[in-house]
């Protein structure tokens, strides 16, 4: 997200800017720091798991194991299956309507004065509690894991995008006014890209809490899904099958955290790219 | 004095005989300070006005004004003839914080007016380019801002202000966030640019030196409130190296004349 600023003395001369020279010698450094960093990772949970720090934990190679096994047995596709559509469906819920309602409370006043009282204190609220009431209404079925889902990915994601729309760069407001832009354009075309960042560190911070919703969702409500795999493994005592699940389901949130800053990147701030 | 016509007071100027943009009575307050009072002007046709004065005499408040993006308290703005308080397709604006958007490259920030107004792609990208090109801006169209200096970056705002071809072009202190070696180079493109391009320019500035430089016609502003003190018109030929224009006499002179008239307001 940085933004570079060439120096005048780089930048003053009228001939085109050659490429970036150094962009590919900069690439190789972090993919050598995060593969060692995994390495290392890795390393520390073998020790760990073979001095053992706890009859409970796992190493890291028998978690390997499980995980093929897990895969290879189908109960994992089977658990992914049921959990990932409440997840889904709550998660492009919640960015929708979120970034809706943010966008509208920025905008207007009155929407501003009703709604983001409510989301603040939902913000601020340990929402786990709510779970068992949301199960009170609404059962055990889908219905009550979507919701246990957007009320934890909900609110973040509309206060982030508030924030971004009432922050809007002012001049680029004034410069579109002068230049005509009818209202809508105005907001299609400079409230909305300006305020992509913050936006999308909202949308990143939703679906990281939409994954925590799902799981105690699973933990809490109806034993299915990953919350079921995990559950049912801890009662046989087979650690390296819990430790392989909860390993995928972390995995799974950072792939989709970095595809996310990949569509915004790709999308929306093309002027970040490798910046 | 010689070839500088001097016009004293603040009583309206005669209109000249075709004025593009007539200001009449214009007045602004702030809270309880009073940026502008009772400002009458005509801005000529195909000429190059410069608002001058110090730091709150209320000059760019009048150019925001004349542009449709303030309102005034009183008085009215005139273009073509035409009553305006909203912006309008004859007037573009350069700011001076250049209020370029970081997310698009060169080509889309010049071809933004167009593309608000519905011109399609292809259309809109070709005039980009022109106007690019006319700026000193060629290979770069596919830049983004943060790549570019301060000087280009308010290329790109010229570039994009010429492209809705708009008859009056109003420049708020383009400079003042430019380095000086750009500024010079600049100010000698807008003097060629001037020639090629049939438009009327009206231009924000607190350098003296500046406004002697390109204007047609200055006029000068007193602060609190700001009211029109004195026009001046400089007689300098700027048909030969611009370069030259800094040694003229005509040119020094008329720098020397126009700050011994606003040393009293500065502190």
């Amino acid at each position: 997200m940085a933004v570079s600023i060439r120096t005048e003395g780089e930048a003053a001369g009228l001939a085109p800017l050659s490429n970036r020279s150094t962009s590919g010698a900069s690439w190789d450094q972090p993919i050598i720091l995060r593969l060692v960093s995994i390495v290392l990772f890795a390393g520390i949970w073998e020790v760990a798991g073979r001095i053992p720090v706890s009859f409970a934990f796992p190493t890291f190679s028998d978690t390997i194991v499980a995980f093929f096994g897990l895969l290879a047995d189908g109960s994992l596709a089977t658990a992914y299956l049921s959990t990932l559509q409440p997840l889904v469906l709550g998660v492009v819920l919640s960015a929708f309507l979120g970034v809706g309602l943010g966008t509208i409370c920025g905008l207007w006043r009155t929407g501003e004065w009703l709604m983001i009282p409510v989301f603040i204190v939902l913000q601020a609220a340990p929402v786990a509690a709510f779970i068992p009431m949301v199960t009170f209404v609404y059962g055990i079925g889908m219905t009550a894991k979507t919701l246990a889902v957007m009320i934890l990915a909900l609110p973040v994601i509309v206060l982030n995008t508030y924030k971004a729309v009432r922050n809007v760069n002012e001049s680029l407001l004034v410069m579109c006014r002068s230049f005509l832009g009818t209202r809508w354009q105005t907001v299609a075309k400079i409230i909305l890209p300006d305020a992509s960042p913050v936006i999308f560190a909202g949308l990143r911070l939703g679906v990281a809490a939409g994954f925590v919703g799902v799981v105690l969702a699973e933990l809490l409500i109806t034993p299915t899904g990953i919350g079921d795999l995990i559950t049912f493994h801890r009662s046989r005592a087979d650690y390296a099958e819990m430790y392989a699940t909860i390993a995928s389901i972390i995995a799974l949130s950072t792939l989709t955290l970095v595809f996310l800053q990949w569509v915004e990147v790709r999308v929306f701030r093309p002027e970040s790219r490798g910046a | 004095m010689g070839a500088t016509a001097l016009r004293n007071g603040p009583s309206p100027v005669p209109a000249p005989i075709d004025s593009i943009v007539e200001v009449r009575g214009i007045s602004k307050t702030y809270g309880n300070v009073e940026a502008l009072r009772g400002i009458d002007l005509d801005f000529p046709r195909g000429k190059l006005t410069s608002l001058l004065g110090p730091s709150g005499c209320g000059k760019t408040t009048l150019l925001k004004i004349i542009a449709g993006l303030t309102r005034a308290d009183g008085g009215t703005v005139a273009i073509n003839g035409k009553r305006v308080s909203a912006p309008g397709p004859e007037r573009a604006f350069v700011f001076q914080d250049f209020a370029l958007m970081p997310w698009a490259t060169v080509t889309r920030n010049v071809a933004f007016g167009l593309e608000l107004r519905g011109t399609n792609k292809a259309e809109r990208e070709e005039t980009a380019h022109r106007y690019i090109a006319e700026v000193g801006l060629a290979g770069f169209e596919d830049k983004y801002p943060h790549e570019l200096s301060g000087g280009m970056r308010q290329r790109v705002g010229l570039a994009r202000a010429l492209s809705v071809d708009a008859d009056v072009l109003l420049l708020d202190e383009p400079f003042s966030a430019v380095d000086e070696q750009n500024r010079r180079k600049f100010q000698e493109d807008l003097i060629r640019l001037r020639t090629n391009q049939n438009k009327t320019f009206i231009f924000v500035t607190h350098s003296i030196e500046e406004a002697v430089y390109i204007s047609d016609r200055i006029v000068l502003l007193s602060p609190r409130p700001g009211r029109v003190s004195q026009i001046i018109e400089p007689e300098i030929d700027r048909s030969g190296d611009p370069e030259r224009i800094h040694r003229d006499r005509h040119y020094l002179d008329t720098v020397e004349e126009i700050w011994q008239g606003l040393k009293q307001y500065v502190e």
